[in-house]
């Protein structure tokens, strides 16, 4: 994409006739230094950051897909909302892999000349939804996940890394927000609803566990204060999500954490032959997004979203 | 199954500068919490607004068009209710 600057314009704040509605934009990067931090392999900063962006790219495309799909109109809006809220993220996201792995890849090369293989995301986030109970089960774990990781990515060495979580903490909190009304609303709401939002928690919950298993690159930067290592965030997502599911009167209210009620939803790596609970044999046995591997849906994905991108080289718009 | 429609609500929002909030649009919601999301992604995409309202169009008693005469006509040769016959000093602003 060629243009200059989108906050140009916009970050201004005067009275200028031509904008009908406010301006006062803020550039989110605005006076961050972009150089790398001290002592980051380049190529391990590029596949973080791949990580993070490919996660909301893929989780942005599922959303859109919801539009003209949508139960209600104004809920019509909200997903778009959030999947362009996540756009904006991934841009800056694959924006920084390029700078970091230096060969003059930009954001749309990144997201557009790559297979399958070459993307980082977690693959629940590019499950497709059987219902809309399915989606804002979904949209609840991975908000809820991702919060706690730019919360944590604020403190990153990395200035643009930070000030890019600390533009997501705000978009993500509403997201969060937003999927966990729906959760509640249908858990606690007709036996209908009731039933289907438990079928929707019912098939993700096995599927949550890779959102806590740390790759060698995440556990790396972060041992030198640059990313997030994700198994530190299951306490944090347990938390919020067994007393949202719990309001929801989708799990019963005397769960308390540690009472057993609630089974740890990691896999533990440390755990090895002797001892290994089936959970963990089967999550080694599924695709692992972070490394490269995902299910086929994420080839439907990219058919869709690559498709004008590829059969148009160079082309401008 | 039958349908059920949601209720619909009046949105209102405060502009970033303005001192009123602005009757802006209506939108159909199951409750006020709802509604109050929904005129978030709808009403203030834009940088619109620093506060919304929402109230359900039920609860709005709005003057009837027919009642225009009585409502309103007798105030427009009442030029006593304006304080125009005043010396206003040069550094008072905005009256």
């Amino acid at each position: 994409m060629a243009f200059d600057d989108a906050y140009h314009a916009l970050t201004d704040h005067d009275d200028d006739a031509r904008w009908a509605y406010g301006t006062g934009f803020t550039d989110p990067l605005a006076g961050v230094p972009g150089d790398l931090p001290d002592g980051v392999d380049r190529t391990e900063l590029a596949a973080y950051c791949l990580m993070l962006g490919d996660d909301a790219l893929i989780l942005s495309h599922r959303l859109q897909q919801w539009v003209t799909r949508s139960p209600e109109l104004e809920d019509e809006l909200a997903l778009a909302n959030i999947g362009l809220d996540l756009l904006g993220q991934a841009r800056l996201l694959l924006t920084r892999a390029g700078v970091a792995e230096g060969w003059g890849r930009d954001e749309d090369d990144l997201a557009m000349r790559r297979d399958p293989s070459g993307f980082r995301n977690v693959c629940l986030a590019e499950r497709a939804d059987a219902d809309f109970a399915h989606l804002v089960a979904r949209l609840f774990a991975l908000s809820t996940w991702r919060l706690a990781l730019l919360d944590r990515l604020t403190a990153s060495r990395d200035p643009m890394l930070a000030a890019i979580a600390a533009k997501g903490v705000k978009e993500v909190t509403y997201h969060r927000d937003y999927a966990a009304q729906w959760v509640v609303r249908l858990g606690d709401g007709t036996p209908l609803s009731h039933d289907r939002m438990l079928a929707a928690v019912e098939t993700l919950t096995p599927q949550l566990a890779e959102l806590f298993r740390s790759h060698p690159t995440e556990i790396g930067l972060a041992s030198v204060g640059v990313a997030v290592d994700p198994a530190t965030l299951e306490a944090e997502f347990t938390q919020v999500w067994t007393h949202v599911l719990q309001t929801a009167t989708l799990l019963p209210p005397t769960a308390s954490l540690g009472g057993g009620a609630a089974p740890s939803l990691a896999c533990d790596p440390a755990a090895e032959v002797s001892g290994v609970p089936a959970g963990i044999e089967q999550e080694r046995a599924r695709p692992w997004g972070r490394d490269g591997e995902h299910t086929p849906a994420l080839a439907e994905i990219l058919d869709e979203m690559q498709g004008v991108a590829r059969s148009v080289p160079g082309g401008v718009w | 199954m039958t349908r059920h429609e949601w209720p619909l609500f009046e949105v209102f929002v405060r502009a970033k500068r303005g001192l009123n909030h602005v009757h802006v649009g209506s939108l159909r919601a199951a409750d006020h919490e709802m509604a109050l999301h929904h005129a978030r992604d709808l009403y203030t995409r834009r940088n619109e607004g620093v506060s919304i309202w929402v109230v359900r169009s039920d609860a709005v008693a709005a003057s009837d068009p027919a009642d225009k005469e009585a409502f309103f006509t007798p105030s427009s040769d009442k030029v006593y209710r304006h304080p125009t016959h005043y010396a206003i000093p040069d550094n008072v602003p905005h009256i």
